[in-house]
């Protein structure tokens, strides 16, 4: 027998707390998976979105193009729209996310007069240069996102948001 | 008859001392307003937890309408408030009494603040109170978005921007937030409306109930 013999009283705490302890778990490891399923969830591939944009009407001159797309979200599906601004620099075709780095807003091309060659945010008067890189003393901490783009039938087709290549 | 029931009661339950425990306290004289008018500025605490009753029962009549389901939210608010009697009144008083909470949580701070009343031995009482104010300012936060209009969209979009900032764990947060790591849609209304009704309120009443447990405990602080 070793000294410290488990008493009565102890077996009892240890007994308990271990039922208690799997029972707890029991409830709780169901609801806390089901609440964090979402982050566990694997993101699905972007495909490519068709756009209206005929590729040969870009100039270096960026251009709003709109592009609607169907969305799952979780039981609800719906037709959304997105913006990307949009133009040639040379042979390369360059589209920008409109979200603004800093907050979330959604920046116009050349909407503000002081300003008339750069992305602006209205909310807090953030600005962009025209590749996307945001102007120093500005609120936005970043560049704008930039979408994968492709050709095909002399459409532009856009891809999913990545962060910025060309700053 | 009142007293009849209460004696019945108190016969076979032994009820006086669980109510004098809860109710029959001293009010010491620097705290009451009638001695020396300053003292109002004890009353902010209480106030603070007058309209958070408020807004629990408000709240929970404007359950009986709201639907928290992006095609009919918006719907079922105007309707609420347009079509229902009283309607505009009740969520008013939620509209309303969310601000009003926190400006008196503000100011039951500061005078928490001023009278040196969080100092030893009430440091625990006011990291439970500071943990009220962050528990406040997520029930405003939640509740911003069940109307869903615009105004209820873009804030939430911006304040999720915010939550996903955090270094290393934002993207999580904001996930868990929203429901989807792209979209702010159904899933985040539904969450959001289970945070606001059920989880955080009951994270609330936790935490007041040991606000007041521990004020009970060690009394309040003498005068300055």
């Amino acid at each position: 027998m070793s000294k410290s013999r488990v008493s009565r009283r102890q077996f009892l705490n240890y007994t308990l707390m271990g039922v208690g302890g799997f029972m707890a778990s029991g409830m709780l490891m169901p609801m806390i998976r089901f609440a964090v399923d979402p982050v566990l969830e694997a993101g699905a591939a972007g495909d490519y979105i068709p756009t209206s944009q005929k590729v040969s009407e870009l100039t270096e001159e960026p251009v709003r193009v709109d592009f609607t797309y169907d969305q799952v979200d979780g039981w609800y599906e719906s037709e959304v729209t997105g913006t990307a601004w949009v133009y040639k620099e040379g042979n390369q075709i360059v589209a920008l996310s409109p979200v603004c780095k800093h907050l979330g807003c959604t920046v116009n091309w050349a909407s503000d007069k002081e300003h008339p060659h750069q992305f602006y945010c209205p909310c807090h008067g953030g600005r962009y240069e025209k590749n996307g890189k945001n102007v120093p003393g500005t609120p936005p901490t970043g560049p704008l996102d930039e979408f994968d783009v492709k050709e095909q039938d002399g459409l532009l087709y856009l891809g999913a948001a990545k962060p910025n290549t060309l700053v | 008859m009142l007293n009849r029931i209460y004696d019945w009661v108190d016969e076979r339950l032994d009820i006086t001392p669980i109510w004098r425990d809860i109710a029959d306290h001293e009010v010491p004289e620097h705290v009451n307003p009638a001695h020396h008018f300053s003292a109002f500025i004890y009353c902010f605490g209480g106030l603070t937890f007058f309209v958070t009753v408020i807004q629990i029962l408000s709240g929970m009549f404007l359950t009986m309408y709201y639907t928290p389901d992006i095609e009919n939210a918006w719907k079922s608010v105007y309707y609420l408030q347009n079509e229902v009697a009283f309607g505009e009144i009740v969520r008013g008083m939620h509209h309303w009494g969310a601000s009003l909470v926190i400006v008196m949580m503000f100011l039951h701070t500061l005078r928490v603040f001023f009278t040196g009343s969080y100092k030893k031995p009430r440091e625990l009482n006011w990291i439970v109170g500071v943990l009220i104010f962050v528990v406040m300012l997520g029930l405003g936060f939640t509740g911003y978005l069940l109307p869903w209009d615009m105004k209820a969209l873009f804030a939430t979009k911006v304040g999720i921007e915010i939550a996903a900032s955090v270094p290393f764990i934002g993207e999580w947060i904001k996930v868990l937030l929203a429901g989807d790591s792209v979209i702010l849609g159904a899933q985040t209304l539904t969450r959001f409306f289970a945070i606001h009704v059920f989880f955080l309120p009951a994270a609330l009443l936790a935490l007041l109930a040991a606000h007041f447990i521990m004020i009970r405990r060690q009394g309040i602080s003498g005068p300055l």
